[in-house]
């Protein structure tokens, strides 16, 4: 018999099985995050020649590299974009779901069917209809409608599951308490949804930073930094190339610890609201 | 906006009300008036439609067909906030976002009144149930007891004439349930408005209630006093929901001066008062037996007791200690539980085993007749009855 704390062999299993994900996962970006210090005389490869922030400086340098600064520039304007239009249609469409409509099944499997499109062909064809149309493909006409169909039912998703745990009878209060439409949605839904809105917006965000697929035909002439970096790999043979990998890492963080960290403190404030004494 | 003062008439009629919800009918063709200013409790087991007629009153549902009339005027299609009603939400639904205050201050922000107002006002309130030193935390930081008494200020802030309490004791343990439900009776009292009530617990309605509305599958079985509801339920569902009697059933063996003599089906007979009717011979009849109007004997082993009128015989199956009396179950090899409570003296001057068999015995005069289904009458005058009788 095993005592009470013996854990089964299943809990070995599943540990192993985490630890390789974990080094699938992070062991290449560590590899690549520490040759992008690799002294100015250094390959792409093992061992480091020196240890210097050359490559960094060289990113700054337009003429070597390519367009990396201006690429920066558009990826994060593209994807504030793209979060915030998804933070609004995901919201007003999750609010609507709510209610049973004629064809709520169909919508919702309408808009959810895009996920499952290849990519690359959603691209292709937004660019090969505005080719017919005539009108110009740029990256924030159609990069950007290419994105939404990707960000969009993601946020609804989220959305679903956020409304899933949200109860109807805090806004039956409010109406009950004389509240209009309006001020039911503004005084008591949107401020309890908050989270979860502000996690709509991170994915929005990051899905659009780093998408390649639906955007890589639909772009334009300009491209987004993930469809530079990957121009970048077929043409740039320095460690420049790992200067980037390291720059755009520490951008994800840090929008995801602005992220985590505006819901903290949006709870901080009302614990810290309800700390005060008279 | 209509403003409604507590002096405002709060009887609430509803009036011949049908609600379906797609195919399922939650309420059917129902009928109650509550007086003004009378504690109502609508009681019932999960589905019978007790909190559907709830928010039809409030104007969170919409009737199917049929009428809500507050105070003599029909409130369909009026706003919520003109009908005069407040409503406390099972779990309360107070918002998590906002401070003790701001909640109780909500309705009076909706309607514009200034910040210093609408304070002045909720803390008012606040001290009223005790809590103005809680102003400032949020919901999450109150106990449930709290929380309940926070729920309150926020219904009353708007001067309701109608309380509407969804399950309000539910959410509390057992200790908080008991002093709170004497509290809102308190509260109910001091106000004098009407307070409309839904559980599915007994002894709360019982407790708290002018009127008790028994109801079962979207219907009325019994609308009544909290006393008549305990000691003459109408029929045998409320009998055995109220749990306070048993309910005995049989066949008419006879019946004389007013009393039919029934046989149940194991061997037990007993007498049924039936008043001015002559039911048919072998037809059925209900009647039942309060639980603390039985005694227990023993039955030595090795011997016969006496059967007799007003006697059953069986096996004890459970024993529960209830404090102030001991709940005996008898197994009587029927599927009807079969209950006594024995006053704590009286079972423990002769205590009872599990599985020891046990006679049990009544009064005729503590059995009443239930109402389920018509009964069968004898066409013959009661002469022919007693000639049978024999």
């Amino acid at each position: 018999m095993h005592g009470d704390d013996a854990r089964p062999w299943t809990f070995y299993a599943f540990a192993a099985f985490f630890t390789l994900f974990v080094l699938f996962l992070y062991g290449p970006m560590f590899v690549i995050y520490i040759l992008s210090f690799q002294g100015p005389n250094g390959g792409m490869t093992f061992p480091l020649n020196g240890v210097s922030l050359h490559w960094f400086t060289a990113l700054v340098s337009q003429t070597r590299v390519g367009d990396i600064a201006g690429s920066f520039v558009r990826s994060i304007g593209l994807a504030a974009i793209v979060a915030v239009v998804t933070v609004v249609l995901a919201v007003l469409a999750g609010l609507a779901f709510r209610r049973r409509f004629r064809g709520a099944a169909f919508a919702f499997y309408l808009a959810i069917a895009s996920l499952i499109m290849p990519g690359l062909f959603v691209g292709l064809g937004i660019a090969l209809t505005f080719r017919l149309l005539g009108m110009p493909t740029e990256w924030f006409t159609t990069g950007l409608g290419a994105q939404l169909t990707w960000t969009l039912p993601f946020g609804l998703l989220i959305m679903f599951a956020v409304l899933g745990r949200f109860n109807r009878s805090y806004e039956e209060a409010a109406i009950d308490l004389g509240a209009t439409n309006w001020q039911k949605v503004r005084e008591v839904t949107l401020p309890i949804l908050l989270p979860g809105i502000i996690g709509v917006a991170l994915f929005g965000f990051t899905l659009s930073y780093d998408e390649i697929a639906r955007t890589a035909l639909a772009a334009g002439s300009k491209n987004t930094l993930p469809l530079e970096i990957w121009a970048m790999t077929t043409n740039v043979t320095s460690p420049t190339l790992y200067a980037v990998g390291a720059v755009t890492t520490i951008v994800s963080f840090v929008v995801i610890i602005l992220a985590l960290g505006s819901i903290a403190i949006v709870q901080r404030r009302r614990a810290a609201a309800g700390m005060r004494t008279e | 906006m209509a403003p409604s003062t507590s002096m405002a008439n709060g009887e609430v009629a509803v009036v011949g009300v049908t609600k379906r919800f797609g195919e399922t009918t939650a309420v059917r063709d129902l009928s109650l008036t509550i007086p003004h200013g009378s504690y109502c409790c609508l009681l019932g087991p999960s589905g019978c439609g007790k909190t559907t007629i709830l928010r039809m009153i409030a104007g969170h549902e919409k009737p199917t067909s049929g009428d809500i009339r507050i105070g003599g005027q029909s409130v369909l299609g009026l706003p919520q906030i003109q009908r005069g009603t407040a409503m406390m939400f099972q779990s309360y639904a107070l918002f998590p976002h906002r401070s003790v205050l701001d909640n109780v201050a909500f309705a009076l922000k909706m309607r514009g009144a200034s910040t210093a107002d609408r304070h002045a006002k909720a803390r008012e309130l606040l001290t009223k149930v005790q809590l103005e030193k809680f102003a400032d935390r949020l919901p999450a930081q109150l106990s449930g007891g709290q929380q309940q008494r926070v729920a309150l200020a926020r219904a009353l802030i708007t001067n309701p004439r109608v309380l509407l309490l969804d399950e309000p004791l539910s959410a509390l343990d057992e200790y908080l349930r008991l002093r709170m439900r004497g509290e809102l009776r308190r509260v109910q009292k001091e106000l004098g408005i009407t307070f409309v009530h839904v559980t599915h617990t007994q002894l709360e309605a019982i407790a708290v209630a002018d009127t008790v509305v028994v109801m079962a599958q979207g219907h009325i079985e019994q609308a009544a006093s909290a006393r008549d509801i305990f000691v003459s339920p109408r029929n045998a569902y409320v009998a055995r929901f109220i749990g306070g009697q048993n309910v005995l059933s049989g066949t008419v063996e006879s019946t004389m001066n007013g009393v039919a003599a029934v046989a149940g089906k194991n061997g037990a007979r007993f007498a049924i008062p039936v008043g001015s009717l002559h039911p048919l011979r072998g037809s059925p009849l209900w009647g039942s037996i309060r639980r603390d109007r039985i005694a227990i004997e023993k039955i030595a082993p090795g011997t016969k007791p006496a059967g007799g009128l007003n006697t059953i015989q069986g096996e004890v199956h459970t024993l529960e200690n209830q404090g102030s009396y001991v709940k005996v179950t008898l197994d009587l090899a029927d599927n009807e539980e079969f209950v006594a409570n024995v006053s704590d003296e009286n079972f423990f001057a002769s205590p009872l085993d599990i599985g020891e068999r046990v006679v049990a015995r009544w009064s005729a005069s503590d059995v009443r007749l239930l109402d389920d289904g018509p009964i069968a009458q004898e066409a013959a005058p009661a002469g022919a009855a007693m000639a049978t009788a024999g």
